[in-house]
């Protein structure tokens, strides 16, 4: 389960309107414990495809990403999600996302139609990596 | 020739929670066959059906990305620091 303080969870869908209709990525940086992962903020990443191809697809640059789990690590937290949003698509997995998914990872996918931000759904890649997993997500303070 | 390899968080669950590890390897491609010999469910998540390297894992030795270097034959001497970094990505299509 995931718990999403509200103001991560409004930066997640700002995140989503601001990039429509290109994809918007980054991590998710907070603690874990008991398998309870609670958001402490977001690092919104630059989407390293190319041009149009951010209309379907996204990437994070690995210097990126290692550069903000070193700082999160400073700060004694742990980056345990990305996010990133499917403009005029479900906010569920793509083959590709599954194709692409490194397990561990809470995957939080942010529908994003005709600009407004829609819902917002977390997914776990089975560990045998034939599937993405639905999990529990917690909008507010717990 | 040990060298010292990084394991990232997203793989710590298969290494007994180990981030750091002394392997002996003479190329990236035998540092890894070292590790997923040590750690055989590593395997499914690093390489692919072919046995080469998934596409969401990136190969630092050093500051230098292996990928376009020479990949598995990319050679390694006593002391190196290897570091996996994962390439997140995905999509909404194709
Ligand atoms: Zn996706």
């Amino acid at each position: 389960m995931i718990i999403l303080p509200l103001r991560v969870e409004s930066d997640i869908r700002g995140e989503a309107r601001r990039a429509y209709p290109w994809e918007c990525c980054g991590l998710i940086v907070g603690t874990s414990s008991a398998g309870v992962r609670r958001a402490a903020r977001i690092v919104p990443l630059n989407n390293a495809r190319e041009g149009e191809e951010r209309r379907r697809r996204f990437a994070i640059d690995p210097l990126d990403f290692a550069r903000a789990e070193r700082e999160a690590a400073r700060e004694g937290l742990e980056v345990w999600g990305i996010y990133h949003s499917h403009p005029d698509h479900p906010a569920a997995p793509s083959a590709r996302d599954l194709e692409r998914a490194l397990p561990f990872y809470s995957y939080v996918i942010v529908a994003a139609r005709d600009g407004e931000d829609r819902e917002l759904n977390s997914f776990l890649l089975a560990s045998d990596r034939s599937r993405m997993e639905p999990e529990e997500v917690w909008v507010g303070e717990k | 020739m040990p060298v010292t390899l990084f394991i990232p968080t997203a793989l710590r669950g298969f290494t007994e929670r180990n981030a750091e590890l002394s392997l002996e390897a003479a190329t990236v491609g035998e540092l890894i066959s070292a590790l997923t010999q040590k750690y055989p469910d590593l395997r499914t998540h690093l390489l692919d059906e072919k046995g080469e390297l998934r596409p969401f894992v990136n190969v630092f030795v050093g500051e230098i990305n292996i990928q376009s270097r020479g990949g598995f034959a990319f050679p390694l001497k006593d002391g190196d620091v290897v570091t996996l970094i994962p390439a997140i990505a995905g999509g909404a299509r194709g």
